[in-house]
């Protein structure tokens, strides 16, 4: 099912100040193709669980209209719109066995789709097996860890075959390790029921490994769309592009005079052709060659050796951060006495944005 | 090392079993005894036996069988009645936005207010005087004699009475226990299509359920102790009245004009007791399924 979102707009009241109105969702725009994953990306408190709210129906927008497909659902109730949706918490209810909480939206259901006992059974079952906990349909969510109330709470919001799914933050609440493989698993899943489904974190490795898309929002607005690959290659913004890699990208005050990039008064880059104005250099850590006759001169403060790369800790009067961060080939070698580090840098992965706008130049 | 810290945790225990056993287990162990003792004298501390005579003579006292009758009728009217529509209250309560605040205080006013003032006021909207017929006759259009009426009429002030006094508090704890049920619940509920009632029953009462058993053993065991509110209506001779309850009944054979049976009193005082013991029990044993603690 495709999903269409246009001109979404979501205002409160605020809590605190009387009188003020918080924009939590801001004219969000966009169509999401069918049978996709969505990464909603954003640090928090930028919207982007008031959008999944939207989404669901448990919210209304204040402005703006949903599409699923081409039914208008702005005004439907969430237990009309057909969606899944997973908590950060699961939101299990903590009374019922595993089948009695996968069973519980295929009971609500009236009229014709209405099921008898034994289809209810079977249909928990099929997708109990689908996301893996059939052993465990007559446990208590509390009775089970948190990777597999996850499986719980996905299979709830599966049984009734919904036209979008929606993960709210699905990982946070796990430990890393089971994190990177229940990303997988969430992957596997959507693949083999291919629901159109938007997962919402903060995180935007997760977000980057997984998704077909990423959505970057902040403070309501759409900053990017797109493949993750592209996103992180061509941020249109400083926003963005400290949002997505880590370790971080490094930021230089910077300026561009005579076709040439300059960090303090060193040119490191030539791009010929492009205006004079005061900029932001971000060079992302990959971005760096090691050169003893190289263009841009950093003062040292140590290496980390982290087997396969290494990363030069630096320091120079322009960066904006506590320090640059260089990850480089551990064939390069550096002495431990080195005061000076100097580098080239890759075209493709230094990134300048306008000092006011930030917007890419 | 293990006996000093053992005479270390009984030092700390000291003082609330000095205080407990002063005041709760020796008169507990000295009911016992009074109620066995066969005409207890007060004055000359004398019995004739040792027995069941009291048990007897107090079952065969019909003030007494009319005061059981009363109780039961109170408990098995007002615990259900006074639960259930402190429930709904709650609900409406945890419901509404504007005014919530000014609402649940209106709603908590009777708990804080004196048994005795309220008994007064109930005087004044029910009890016929030479110059009015009451508040609810005018209001109803009736010329009922609530106060020194029929039995049932004086149940049914009882009843509202004891009703109205107790439910403040249940209103307050269910209102809590409501507000700690993770809205997530409900948001999942709906988004999965459940209707209002389905998620009342499913999902709130469930939730809440240790909540309402705690209300009602304890609305169960309180209505058993009633006595206060019946004097509060009817004034301190509720034998006339027809009123009395297994503590008023306890109360007059310890210090009304024919007092001082200390056996009776304490044969009395340990049927009640049976009773409570034997319908907690009955709960406790009813409940074991139906209540989810989380």
């Amino acid at each position: 099912m495709k999903v269409v979102l246009e001109n979404l707009t979501k205002r409160f009241a605020s809590r605190h100040v009387k009188g003020e109105v918080v924009v939590a969702v801001d004219h969000f725009s966009f169509e999401i193709p069918d049978g996709q994953l969505i990464g909603l990306l954003g640090p928090s408190g930028c919207g982007k669980s008031t959008t999944l709210n939207l989404i669901s129906g448990l919210e209304t927008p204040t402005e703006g209209r949903i599409l699923f497909g081409d039914e208008d659902v702005t005004n439907v109730p969430p237990e009309g719109r057909g969606v899944g949706l997973v908590f950060q918490n699961y939101a299990l209810y903590p009374h019922l066995t595993v089948e009695e909480n996968i069973i519980f939206p295929l009971e609500n259901l009236k009229g014709e789709k209405k099921m008898t006992k034994q289809a209810m059974h079977e249909k928990a079952m099929e997708v109990a097996r689908l996301v893996q906990i059939d052993q465990l349909m007559e446990r208590k969510p509390k009775e089970m860890s948190g990777g597999q109330q996850q499986r719980v709470a996905i299979a709830r919001a599966l049984v009734k075959i919904p036209r979008v799914l929606l993960l709210d933050e699905p990982l946070s609440n796990l430990d890393a390790r089971l994190r990177l493989q229940t990303r997988e698993e969430l992957r596997r899943i959507q693949r083999e029921t291919g629901v159109t489904t938007i997962f919402v974190t903060h995180d935007q490795e997760e977000a980057m490994s997984i998704s077909d898309l990423i959505i970057v929002m902040k403070a309501g607005k759409v900053h990017q769309i797109g493949k993750p690959q592209d996103v992180y290659d061509e941020p249109v913004n400083l926003f963005v592009a400290q949002f997505l890699g880590t370790p971080q990208i490094n930021v230089f005050e910077g300026a561009i005079r005579d076709g040439k990039v300059w960090i303090g008064n060193e040119a490191v880059l030539d791009v010929p052709g492009k205006e004079n104005r005061e900029i932001w250099v971000g060079i992302r850590p990959e971005g760096f060659i090691p050169d003893e006759n190289g263009r841009f001169t950093c003062r040292m403060d140590r290496v980390e050796v982290m087997g396969r790369d290494v990363s030069v800790v630096c320091t120079n009067e322009q960066m904006t951060g506590k320090s640059i961060r260089a990850i480089v080939s551990s064939e390069n070698t550096f002495r431990p006495d080195q005061k000076m580090v100097r580098f080239n840098l890759k075209p493709h992965k230094v990134f300048l944005f306008d000092r006011e706008s930030e917007e890419r130049v | 090392m293990k006996e000093k810290n053992n005479l270390k945790a009984w030092l700390y225990l000291l003082p609330a079993i000095l205080f407990l056993g002063v005041f709760m287990l020796y008169p507990l162990i000295d009911v016992l005894i009074y109620s066995v003792e066969e005409n207890y004298a007060s004055i000359a501390r004398t019995y004739t036996g040792v027995g069941l005579g009291n048990f007897r003579k107090v079952l065969s006292d019909e003030l007494f069988i009319q005061a059981l009758k009363n109780t039961f009728i109170l408990v098995i009217i007002t615990v259900p009645v006074s639960t259930g529509l402190s429930l709904l209250i709650a609900l409406g309560l945890s419901a509404i936005k504007p005014l919530k605040k000014a609402f649940q205080t209106i709603y908590f006013l009777p708990y804080v207010t004196n048994t005795l003032a309220v008994g007064l006021v109930f005087m004044i909207l029910f009890d016929k005087t030479e110059y009015t017929r009451g508040l609810v006759n005018l209001l109803l259009g009736t010329d009922i004699d609530f106060i020194d009426g029929g039995y049932w009429t004086k149940m049914l002030v009882t009843c509202l009475y004891t009703v109205w006094i107790v439910m403040p508090f249940k209103i307050l704890i269910l209102t809590s226990a409501l507000a700690s049920v993770n809205q997530d619940y409900y948001k999942a509920a709906r988004v999965d299509g459940a209707s209002s009632a389905r998620i009342f029953r499913k999902i709130t009462l469930p939730m809440i359920s240790p909540t309402v058993f705690y209300l009602i053993i304890t609305g169960f065991i309180g209505a058993f102790k009633a006595y206060s509110d019946e004097v509060a209506l009817f004034g301190t001779n509720l034998n006339a009245a027809g009123m009395n309850t297994i503590v008023g009944y306890v109360y007059d054979m310890l210090y009304s004009d024919t007092g001082g049976q200390y056996g009776n009193a304490a044969a009395a005082a340990l049927i009640l007791f049976a009773i409570v013991f034997t319908i907690t029990y009955i709960n406790l044993k009813f409940s074991r399924n139906k209540v989810q603690y989380m």
